[in-house]
């Protein structure tokens, strides 16, 4: 083991665990206020590491959906994730073996995953793994801190928190889509379609999990076959 | 159904998605679909995830729609993810206070 290299990367991801720390409270205060116990809604953000995937597993689970709906639901969100697995494989050296893989596999976050691309030199995995640590600390600390938050702060102020993560995704969401019209297209349909399994009779039955997933795939397909992305805009 | 299950279920279902590619299928994907597809995907589920949500998960629904309309301005203006959080449960705490006094 490196550990130069190693500390070198945990450098490198400390920005990103102090940000996750943020998000994940939001996270973690949410997971509180509907319901669900401190330290389970800390094992939720240290075994998942994704946004919004916890958060609609959190939905679900809050609404007591099925096993399935809860399988597809993380599939839909998450299947960026395989993009980015992809693209990241593609730079690792093919002489790392299987078992440094599946442990990276575990924490290749969206931003984990940017900074691990934007290193010039040839990816190791001590970097790898020192990148990894603090994002994952940040996230299940936050999370403890946030749920800790919620089951204690007087009702107002945890009603406030409870909209912190949406807060997030808004932040998220609007500067690309305020760039790209093919983003705010999508965005707009998705937001249509989800505001119909709400508000229109007979689509408003339809449970949480699909709603999400029918939302999601729709506005994602439809957008993909009208506004492809530029062949260079590779795994992004 | 135990939470337990449920988060297992979750979390092996986001590792695999991570995992296969790093290990078993590693090569890349070709089609011009799948990638826009995939590039989509985030920005459709985030919206999908918050609209109409966050109308109700406060108290009173006015104050849901103060926080997406503060949220959408703030990053509009490219305010920092933080930055637009914090003040969406602000905008929240704020509201919740005027209604509590006028109910």
């Amino acid at each position: 083991m490196n550990w130069k290299t190693y500390t070198n990367g945990v450098r490198r991801g400390l920005p990103v665990g102090v940000g996750y720390f943020s998000v994940s409270f939001g996270f973690g205060a949410m997971a509180a206020s509907q319901g669900i116990r401190v330290l389970d809604a800390a094992l939720i953000s240290l075994t998942n590491l994704t946004s919004a995937g916890q958060f609609a597993g959190l939905t679900l689970i809050v609404a007591g959906a099925g096993l399935w709906e809860i399988i597809l639901t993380q599939l839909v969100i998450n299947s960026r994730y395989a993009l980015m697995s992809l693209a990241l494989s593609q730079r690792l050296d093919s002489r790392i073996g299987l078992l440094p893989r599946l442990v990276i596999a575990f924490f290749n976050t969206d931003e984990i995953f940017a900074l691990a691309m934007a290193q010039p030199q040839p990816l190791t995995v001590p970097f790898l793994l020192g990148l990894g640590l603090t994002p994952i600390l940040g996230w299940t600390a936050g999370t403890l801190c946030g749920a800790l938050a919620g089951s204690v702060l007087p009702l107002g102020i945890r009603t406030a928190l409870g909209v912190m993560l949406y807060g997030m995704f808004i932040a998220i969401v609007v500067p690309p889509a305020r760039q790209e019209k093919s983003v705010l297209a999508t965005c707009v349909l998705a937001l249509v379609l989800s505001s119909c399994f709400r508000w229109v009779p007979g689509l408003n039955g339809v449970s949480a999990g699909i709603a999400i997933v029918v939302s999601t795939v729709v506005a994602a397909a439809a957008c993909a076959w009208l506004f492809p992305i530029a062949e260079e805009e590779d795994a992004a | 159904m135990s939470i337990y299950t449920c988060i297992i279920a979750m979390a092996l279902t986001t590792y695999l998605i991570r995992a296969l590619p790093l290990t078993v299928f590693r090569r890349s994907i070709k089609s011009r679909f799948v990638k826009s597809f995939l590039h989509y995907v985030p920005y459709a589920c985030l919206t999908a995830m918050t609209f109409p949500a966050i109308l109700y998960d406060t108290a009173y629904m006015i104050s849901g729609i103060a926080a997406l309309l503060v949220a959408m301005l703030l990053a509009f203006r490219g305010k920092s993810l933080l930055t637009v959080a914090l003040a969406s449960c602000a905008a929240v705490f704020i509201c919740e206070q005027i209604m509590a006094f006028f109910v």
